[in-house]
């Protein structure tokens, strides 16, 4: 059979990869470097009769979606730094009322306007951290094309089984850089589509109140059952209390329902390279995943004992997969574009932290095989 | 259905000061509901931040509570997504005209078709009292202990210039004029905005001698006309009731509804 093959941008791929998994809602802001994924959007959503909205600043953005998806919709916005930051209020609150959203933040240089048309991949943290309280979250990311295709279904797949905001966190090298992009057959890859109550109308439905799994069948705005949403801790019907248990059970249960998958498919995804007795283990992503899998591969060719992480899933953090997976590692060196923001979670995972080492760049270039090279050589004691 | 039928009794008693004027909006608002005999299904109330932000929960219909200043940017994304509800937004005039007040011109401009309601009490009631863009110059506050400084928005005015198709402003005092202007409001195909006086004695009130919600309702008895009434000519000082602005203009869902026929080549020639 003829495939589908296109020759596109890392934005395009995303586009590609939302419509796959059958977007049908976004609202957007101008911001470079993510711009294009508005504009490709605007262009496809309306001839598959979806919604595309330019709205009046990033936050707006954020509200429209969250109101889009209670309708039963997929959505998502995209973003950039400064654009991720205004965002972070309402992103807090789609935690809260667990409402899935995709929100694509295709990294720049800050902090404030910093570097706009260069690369980083300095949100990190903030993705982890950004909005404020206690909070889980998932934040995914990719180093090729394809995989920015395939990571963006998996983020609606995930926001739609856990009624979570999945952050796809790109970076402007992968968004503007052009390879070879698969589409797969529709069916081919499988969607998820969001949990919806069977509690029939006039009876009693709690959106708040946990089935034995642990997940909370929807019911959509618009259908027969009324019911409260709010960013206050609330109780099985959405109304909100301050009543100590309900606020801690919330809690719990917003961190708990993404923390203990964390090590699981498909909130965990990774891939690994020549880890079967590697001396030495590179963890990387996105971008700078590609200098460290070239560095990797010809390392291995000369047969040096050398192997690599690529995560895919930043947050949650995998921590007993990569203490296990680093435990007879000589060295662990994380490699990023910023000025150690994984390096955190890598430490606190090993069992060592002192083996573990930065590679970085911070100036807007992306880190190169010659950076990896010095360092390597140092660790090796062959001098720089 | 009785006007009763769309009160959610679950999430009683409310949580306002006695002789807070937002029960009457509520009163108002569930009456001109129930005139419009609009099926409680349909309905999505959106919200922000607030004292007045609270009154969605207490209405059996799809109820977002959202964040500050935020709810028009909620009620648009529904509104999008499902043009055939009703949409209706109530806010404070904090909510809606300083921390919302991009989202508010902007939804103007749109011309989307939702009724926005703002509850102007001139104050941060749910704050403690704080002033807010619609106290006005030389009103006490809690952060104001010698007075504004600041002038004030002129609600109405700004809702024109910014595009509202259905504009119109009434008090707590006058609840039939105000079930009959939400009626037109809410039936209203395009963007419709509707002042509300709305009365804080524990807050405005105690700082600005109108110290029992009597007399606050008497204040706006004394100090309102309808637009173009003799008294309003008598008195140029009078703020004015009624309806300011009611026109038909390009609804944004209808027009976005052309876009997919545009894009999908099926625009007929009567369209274009």
């Amino acid at each position: 059979m003829k495939q589908n093959i296109k020759f596109v941008q890392g934005n395009e791929a995303c586009v590609e990869g939302a419509l796959y998994a059958g977007l049908d809602f976004f609202a957007g802001y101008p911001i470079t470097p993510s711009t294009e994924i508005m504009e490709h959007l605007s262009e496809r959503l309306p001839i598959k009769k979806g919604k595309f909205i330019q709205m009046e600043d990033e936050i707006a953005s954020m509200c429209a979606i969250i109101g889009a998806s209670l309708t039963g919709k997929k959505v998502m916005t995209a973003t950039s730094g400064p654009g991720f930051s205004l965002k972070q209020e309402a992103l807090g609150y789609a935690i809260m009322a667990e409402i899935p959203c995709v929100v694509v933040n295709v990294q720049r240089g800050g902090p404030s306007t910093g570097n706009p048309t260069h690369v980083s991949q300095g949100d990190v943290n903030q993705a982890r951290w950004g909005t404020h309280g206690d909070h889980a979250i998932v934040a995914m990311t990719a180093s090729t094309i394809q995989d920015i295709f395939e990571v963006t279904i998996q983020a609606f797949n995930i926001a739609e089984t856990y009624r979570t905001p999945v952050i796809l966190l790109f970076d402007e090298i992968i968004g503007h850089m052009r390879e070879k992009l698969i589409l797969p057959e529709p069916g081919k890859i499988p969607l998820v589509e969001r949990l919806r109550t069977s509690v029939k109308s006039g009876i009693d439905y709690h959106p708040y109140l946990q089935r034995e799994d642990g997940r909370l069948p929807m019911s959509d705005f618009g259908e027969q059952h009324r019911y409260n949403v709010t960013g206050l801790f609330h109780d099985m019907w959405g109304f909100p209390s301050t009543k100590p248990k309900i606020v801690h059970g919330l809690l719990r249960h917003l961190n708990d329902k993404i923390t203990n998958y964390a090590e699981t498919k498909p909130i965990c995804m990774y891939k690994e390279f020549y880890l079967e007795g590697a001396e030495i283990i590179l963890i990387s992503y996105g971008s700078s995943a590609r200098s460290v899998l070239h560095t990797v591969k010809n390392r291995q060719a000369a047969g040096e004992k050398i192997g690599f992480i690529e995560l895919q899933t930043l947050w949650p953090f995998p921590y007993n997969i990569i203490k296990k997976k680093c435990a007879n590692a000589r060295h662990v060196i994380v490699v990023e574009m910023n000025m150690g923001q994984m390096i955190r979670a890598v430490k606190n995972a090993v069992e060592d932290p002192k083996k573990v080492f930065l590679i970085n760049r911070i100036d807007g270039l992306l880190i190169t095989v010659s950076d990896i090279r010095n360092i390597l050589r140092m660790l090796q004691g062959k001098g720089v | 259905m009785a006007f009763k039928d769309y009160i959610r009794e679950r999430f009683f008693p409310h949580i306002w000061c006695p002789g807070c004027g937002h029960g009457m909006v509520l009163k108002g608002m569930l009456k001109a509901v129930e005139k419009l005999g609009i099926n409680k299904s349909n309905i999505v109330m959106v919200s922000g931040i607030g004292c007045s932000s609270r009154i969605t929960g207490y209405v059996d219909s799809h109820t977002l509570h959202t964040i500050h200043g935020r709810a028009l940017a909620f009620a648009t994304g529904v509104k999008l997504s499902r043009p055939e509800l009703c949409l209706i937004v109530p806010m404070g005039d904090g909510d809606a005209l300083a921390i919302g007040g991009n989202h508010f011109i902007h939804a103007c401009r749109r011309n989307i078709n939702m009724t926005a309601i703002i509850m102007n009490n001139q104050i941060y009631g749910m704050t403690g009292g704080q002033y807010s863009p619609l106290s006005g110059v030389g009103k006490y506050a809690s952060t104001a202990p010698y007075s504004t400084i600041e002038n004030k928005f002129d609600i109405a005015k700004l809702a024109e210039a910014s595009g509202a198709s259905f504009v119109a402003r009434t008090t707590t005092y006058h609840m039939r004029e105000m079930i009959d202007t939400l009626c037109m409001a809410i039936k209203h195909k395009g963007f419709s905005v509707v002042e509300i006086f709305s009365q804080c004695p524990t807050y405005f009130g105690r700082k600005n001698k109108l110290k029992t919600p009597a007399d606050m309702l008497n204040y706006f008895k004394n100090n309102t006309a309808k637009i173009g009434s003799e008294a309003k000519k008598k008195n140029p000082e009078l703020i004015e009731r009624g309806v300011f602005i009611n026109k038909k203009m390009p609804e944004y869902c209808e027009e976005y509804d052309k876009i997919i026929k545009k894009a999908n080549n099926t625009l007929t020639n009567t369209e274009v």
